[in-house]
């Protein structure tokens, strides 16, 4: 029976209705409720998408399949992590966008650098040394 | 119960100390923001590894291609177990703010059961693709898969761990504002991990298949 059931000391730290607690960083229940919903929205789509290959053109659903994952992700960050401009004085919400941007910047950029270089490198395109094939 | 809860030393004073400043908010502490700065870091290794994905997402050397490994229905029912994991942590977030030790643990438990079933069926997904020959040596485009996808799960099976850990803490200790604070941590790893996911589903399972 080391089980303590919640003390009063234990407790208090939320019981109080001290105002700023339960709407700020635990969320609420309509949060966690809203975020659900899209969250399940937003992934049944792309889902359903390229299962059934609904639109019938490639770059079209993964354009739609991006897009959706992108505003998934702000919804987890704005309903799940609770990440907005007051928390912790906005310096969540700062790193948050810096590594944002850090992130853009090395995925893009890998992708950009090496797509480039795969392209340089293509048997066909250098001319003039056929030899040069495996 | 009853009987013994006078006795028990319930009060977080006696087994720290407790800082005057603190006004008991566990979202008062800078450990919460300094966890977050961890996890953006921890966004960045993830960064590189979708780069490394991307640059060899059509690398097969003659081996497997995503049509004839991925299966997708698996994925969507693993996605839905992680998204189903993340409401249930917010239910045990709501109930600690409410101060209901009870309901926290609770759905803790559910959470981590959860998350044990979206590991148990990426293992199983791993050893059926091993066992076809798809392995990580295969080609660059598996080693990339694996690494990433690998990379995610060992972070779920660690969160699973701290959730046993936080478990064992609450039924010791119960909700004090240490253990308070080390659930918003944990909220906060969680919740990362599902974000991190979405781009899992989307890049690596989605437009593979569709590539």
């Amino acid at each position: 029976m080391s089980a303590t059931p919640v003390s009063p000391d234990g407790a208090h730290a939320d019981g109080e209705p001290h105002g700023h607690g339960d709407t700020h960083n635990h969320g609420s229940m309509r949060t966690y409720l809203i975020g659900f919903a899209l969250s399940v929205v937003l992934t049944a789509i792309p889902f359903w998408l390229v299962m059934t290959d609904a639109l019938g053109d490639p770059t079209a659903t993964a354009a739609a399949v991006v897009i959706m994952a992108v505003v998934q992700v702000l919804v987890h960050t704005m309903c799940f992590l609770h990440v907005n401009t007051q928390s912790e004085g906005g310096w969540t919400l700062l790193a948050y966008l810096f590594t944002g941007i850090i992130l853009l910047i090395t995925i893009a950029g890998s992708l950009w650098i090496m797509h480039h270089l795969n392209s340089n490198m293509m048997p066909g395109l250098m001319s003039g040394q056929p030899s040069s094939l495996p | 119960m009853a009987t013994t809860a006078p006795t028990e030393a319930t009060d977080p004073a006696d087994f720290y100390v407790v800082d005057p400043d603190a006004h008991g908010h566990a979202h008062d502490s800078p450990t919460l923001l300094g966890f977050w700065i961890y996890l953006m870091s921890d966004a960045l290794i993830f960064a590189t590894l979708f780069a490394t994905f991307g640059v060899l997402s059509s690398s097969y050397a003659g081996g497997p291609t995503p049509r004839e490994i991925i299966d997708l229905p698996l994925v969507a029912i693993n996605t839905a177990i992680l998204l189903i994991s993340s409401i249930t942590y917010g239910f045990a977030m709501l109930a600690m703010g409410r101060g209901k030790l009870r309901a926290t643990q609770a759905w803790l438990l559910v959470t981590g059961l959860l998350g044990a079933a979206f590991v148990s069926l990426e293992i199983y997904e791993f050893s059926h693709m091993i066992a076809e020959g798809a392995t990580p040596q295969r080609s660059g485009y598996l080693s990339a898969l694996f690494t990433l996808v690998g990379t995610h799960g060992l972070h779920v099976t660690f969160g699973i761990i701290w959730i046993v850990v936080m478990l064992v803490q609450l039924n010791q200790r119960g909700l004090h504002i240490e253990n308070q604070r080390r659930l918003l941590c944990l909220s906060m790893f969680w919740h990362f991990l599902d974000v991190v996911w979405i781009g899992v589903f989307t890049f690596v399972y989605l437009l593979g298949y569709i590539q």
